[in-house]
């Protein structure tokens, strides 16, 4: 037999081929970025000293029982009307702060039976152990959405932008340090400061 | 003057595509390489649960915590809430030291920096969750993020 010369193999398909896989790996890569509520946790304090006395008007309770409903102020509340409940409470400005100075900013009903002032009012909350994690979650959520829906309001008013733009600015300069934009920040957040406490469930 | 005769008809030489391959080869490597699978599997349900006030989280500074109970593969360990740090169930006990050893693994301007990442079920009871944050506290590891999956703002 004469020999042959091999026949070229036809390359034009590779292109199609690659294509596929190509779209294979873009449609299933998810690039993953977890979210999630940032909080601090309070240091441990050995220190035997006598707590400080609060006023009942200056403390928000909140209570999660093992069926997860909501006791809120001895009353019993609906999740959906929370967020509303702790803005008016925070935004109450009813005295004066430590300092003596009454709240020029809040916008509240100035109710004497409610805070004195967002320097003073403290959020506290207590959940039974078989609380479910997810309830627990959706109060923490609301309670934070109080606190950004405040600092927000005050942020439009002040610099007319909103307070999650700058945090987003600060976030994106984070290598040169724009001095001015944290300070603007600092005051928003000194002016509702987060003063959420909470308590260890019984055990038992 | 034949020599700047026109060579032949007007038409235009096809383009060749044989370099088209090597170029989507390139992309797909990039794919291929920059696609992570998950490099923790959980041993326990995982479902998390919803909430819109999220932030970002850090991942070079961050250790994760696992609890929830465990999942189909682990039935014969009960129904009970569990807890669980780089592939292995812990006991409260085991938490500070994994936080130790997490953050000697930083680098040094981030090891204050640490945050602690809690991937919890939503069925699980909140007890659990407090007893990890006391543990925590106690690890002086104060930064915590609870991980949820982002709803919708009504």
């Amino acid at each position: 037999m004469a020999k042959r010369a091999a026949p070229e193999v036809n390359a034009g398909s590779m292109a199609d081929i690659a294509f596929l896989l190509l779209i294979f790996f873009l449609v299933t890569t998810t690039i993953e970025k977890d979210k999630g509520i940032l909080r601090s946790l309070p240091p441990i304090d050995d220190t035997e000293t006598e707590p400080p006395i609060i006023k009942q008007k200056n403390l928000f309770t909140i209570l999660v029982d093992r069926q997860n409903r909501l006791l809120v102020e001895e009353e019993i509340m609906d999740i959906k009307d929370l967020r509303q409940a702790a803005i008016e409470f925070l935004d109450n400005g009813g005295g004066v702060n430590p300092e003596g100075e009454s709240c020029d900013y809040c916008r509240g009903k100035r109710d004497e039976a409610s805070s004195d002032h967002p320097d003073k009012a403290i959020i506290t909350l207590k959940h039974d152990r078989e609380t479910s994690y997810g309830t627990y979650i959706q109060v923490q959520n609301e309670l934070v959405a109080a606190y950004n829906f405040l600092r927000n309001r005050e942020a439009q008013r002040l610099f007319n932008r909103s307070f999650a733009s700058m945090l987003e600015e600060k976030e994106k300069n984070q290598f040169n340090k724009d001095e001015k934009l944290n300070e603007d920040i600092e005051r928003i957040k000194k002016m509702f400061p987060m003063k959420l406490s909470e308590a260890e469930p019984d055990k038992s | 003057m034949s020599k700047f005769k026109k060579k032949k008809g007007g038409e235009l030489p096809a383009i060749s595509t044989a370099s088209l391959p090597d170029i989507v080869f390139m992309l797909l490597f990039f794919f291929m390489v920059a696609t992570v699978m998950r490099d923790n599997t959980t041993m326990v349900e995982n479902t998390l649960p919803a909430a819109n006030q999220v932030e970002k989280l850090k991942k070079d500074r961050t250790m994760f915590i696992y609890a929830g109970k465990p999942n189909s593969q682990y039935k014969n360990l009960g129904t009970e809430g569990r807890i669980q740090i780089n592939d292995a169930f812990v006991s409260l006990d085991a938490i500070q030291p994994a936080v130790f050893e997490y953050i000697a693994t930083l680098n040094e301007e981030l090891k204050d920096r640490v945050v602690v990442a809690l991937k919890v079920d939503e069925n699980t009871n909140a007890g659990i969750i407090s007893d990890v944050k006391q543990e925590l506290r106690e690890a002086n590891a104060l930064k915590i993020m609870y991980v949820t999956s982002v709803s919708q703002d009504d």
